[in-house]
């Protein structure tokens, strides 16, 4: 059993997903403490990438802080080990397919192992070349985490039964960002999906608000929200953790009410 | 050479968001229809003769053989295409393609602008939406370029993302096809990104090898021992190499852009400086720090200023049938001058780049010795860059 299921153990899952070194290592440090400690089920760090394709200018922009503070894949690595003490929640990592590809797989997925990552995201990995990581993954015991999209159609089923720790549902067409509304038939995936797989499924893109996170966590088990917690750290910088709590705690409230 | 997943070596793939796999895999059923339908064929075979002018002219550089003193010197005048460059082949080929599909809209990237010009001329021509993504850097080192694509309709989107080149400009490019998927197709501007992309430019530029082999074999009643095309993400190179991969006597050399030099950061020259790597869909040669970053490439020629390179040319290299060499940009704006005043020509400067390497090994070749040099573009859109290198400031 996959170490990710804790998360959705209780009831609908909050998930937060922070850019490691935006805008220092010591900030994502803190803000990742106050999210556990304000009801976060499940934390998916960013590990930074020059061009990240599937994001839009809210991560961006993180990404480049994060890059011009200087941190680097190993830096990433010896934060979660300090997280480690304190945090027993699952944590993932979300990076794309160059940064795990140029440390090496096998050394990158026995890191992950080694400081207690339990599951990696990579947008520009789809279940057409999984092949290139999942035995990695698989050796390491890291759960490579399979997205499915609004135009997935025909594929759903296939990587749903393959899919491990949870799914990451895309809540609608686009990159990463707040939106106002999301994709038709998101209901209708999530069912198709529970037909053949019984890992937890959470919804992500553009949700920012709680009643988007509630709205998202009643269809499935849990929602994750990215880019509106980066435009706190964007305006706040190092004062950003007090606030991400706060807000981590009425997104919390709001699925689970 | 290419397995179902688009493979060449361990080269190329399908590394893309979810988002878009359906949308690859509709095209790449559309492509395998479409490629072997004869009406299909007809109607491009009359764009490429009709209306972009094909056959292009193989032409002998007599003063250039002549001044150099040794191998005798073909160019392959892709520069005298409609839109002046080799990119209208690939564009008329996938507007008509993405025409058959049903979509109304086509959105591209552009370095140069020459892609972006093709598209938005295709686009115009088939009664097409276009929005034409530009790194910023770029729209003002081609001014004149942008000033084209909205002459011809399309919307030109300048990218202020990363370095905002080339790079930044396929990043949003990819981004805007996630967005909006049903009706638009992405009119990848060269043999990179995912599988199919890389397979569909390669075959729709082919002709240029194709024509060199026809047009060779009349002229001189035999092959060329070397063809030569600059390299930035390979199309013009591809395509002139193409029909002869299986040619082992005839030497295939990309020339790629080594900006200030291969020994400094200021470099594009991927397969020089660059290793393996995952990125815009594709597995290739990529510049890149030891964590994976892609790098910040720079070169005076904003087509061939791209961190990448398509994922045929990485295996053409890793099996030793094309040989890729450096040339900077002082090189190629000396050969960009010596063209104009040698043979009346004035290249591309990224097709100069092609230029500045035949001056070099031409003179080391005996006189019976054929290469072929590809003018992948025309000049003028270079005149005010080049004349700002050497030191004038002209206004267009």
């Amino acid at each position: 059993m996959s170490n990710i299921s804790k998360a959705f153990a209780n009831g609908k899952a909050f998930i937060p997903f922070i850019t490691c070194g935006d805008p220092d290592t010591d900030t994502t440090y803190r803000a990742v403490l106050e999210a556990v400690a304000k009801g976060a089920d499940l934390i998916e760090l960013g590990i930074p990438f020059s061009d990240p394709t599937a994001e839009g200018p809210v991560i961006q922009s993180a990404n480049v802080r994060a890059l011009s503070g200087g941190i680097t894949t190993d830096d990433v690595f010896a934060l979660v080990e300090k997280l480690r003490e304190d945090v027993t929640i699952p944590l993932v990592f979300m990076t794309y397919a160059n940064v795990v590809f140029s440390y090496g797989p096998d050394r990158f997925m026995q890191r992950c192992a080694g400081v207690g990552i339990d599951g990696i995201i990579i947008p520009d990995i789809p279940y057409e070349e999984k092949e290139e990581f999942e035995p990695y993954c698989k050796a390491c015991g890291v759960d490579l985490i399979s997205m499915i999209a609004p135009t997935s159609e025909g594929r759903i089923k296939e990587i749903a039964s393959q899919a491990s720790g949870f799914i990451y549902l895309v809540s609608s067409l686009g990159v990463t960002g707040e939106r106002t509304s999301f994709a038709s038939g998101l209901e209708e995936i999530v069912n198709t999906i529970r037909e053949v797989t019984d890992v937890p499924c959470a919804i992500g893109f553009g949700i920012s608000n709680p009643d988007q996170a509630k709205a998202m966590a009643d269809i499935s088990d849990g929602a994750i929200v990215g880019s509106a917690i980066i435009k706190i750290l964007a305006s706040d910088g190092r004062d950003a953790p007090e606030k991400i709590g706060e807000f981590v705690k009425s997104m919390k409230d709001a699925i689970r009410a | 050479m290419t397995n179902i997943k688009g493979r060449f070596g361990i080269h190329g793939g399908q590394y893309i968001p979810e988002t878009l796999m359906n949308a690859v895999i509709e095209l790449q059923e559309a492509y395998d229809h479409y490629k072997n339908d004869p009406e299909f064929n007809k109607e491009l075979s009359d764009l490429f003769n009709e209306y972009a002018n094909r056959p292009s002219r193989l032409y002998y550089a007599k003063k250039m053989t002549e001044d150099l003193g040794g191998a005798k010197i073909y160019l392959k005048r892709e520069d005298l295409n409609h839109t002046g460059a080799h990119k209208v082949n690939n564009v008329l080929g996938q507007a008509l393609l993405a025409k058959k599909m049903g979509k109304t809209r086509l959105i591209a990237e552009t370095g140069a602008g020459q892609h972006g010009v093709a598209t938005a001329t295709a686009a115009a021509l088939f009664g097409m939406e276009c929005v034409v993504f530009m790194g910023e850097e770029d729209t003002k080192r081609q001014a004149l370029n942008v000033y084209r694509m909205r002459l011809l309709g399309a919307t030109v989107i300048p990218v202020t993302s990363g370095t905002a080149t080339l790079k930044d400009a396929v990043s949003e490019a990819m981004r805007e096809w996630t967005k909006r998927i049903s009706d638009t197709h992405y009119c990848l501007g060269s043999v990179m990104g995912p599988h199919p992309f890389p397979t569909i430019v390669r075959d729709f530029q082919s002709v240029i090898s194709k024509e060199i082999k026809e047009q060779m074999l009349q002229k001189e009643g035999r092959l060329p021992d070397a063809v030569l095309a600059c390299v930035g993400g390979g199309s013009n190179a591809i395509g002139s190499f193409y029909h002869f991969i299986d040619d082992k006597d005839v030497a295939l050399i990309g020339c790629e852009a080594a900006g200030r030099g291969i020994d400094t950061f200021e470099t594009a020259a991927t397969m020089n400086t660059g290793k393996i790597g995952i990125f815009h869909g594709m597995k290739s040669y990529f510049c890149q720090d030891e964590y994976g970053q892609i790098a910040p490439v720079y070169s005076i020629s904003a087509g061939l200023d791209y961190p990448g390179v398509g994922p045929e040319h990485a295996y053409l290299h890793d099996i030793g049938r094309a040989q890729y060499v450096p040339v900077t940009d002082e090189e190629a704006v000396n050969a960009f001058e010596y063209l104009s005043r040698t043979e009346g020509i004035i290249p591309a400067i990224e097709s100069s780049h092609a230029v500045a390497h035949a001056m070099k090994i031409a003179p080391e070749m005996s006189k019976d010795k054929i290469i072929v040099i590809t003018i992948s573009g025309r000049g003028d859109k270079d005149c005010a860059a080049i004349a700002r290198y050497r030191g004038e400031d002209i206004h267009e």
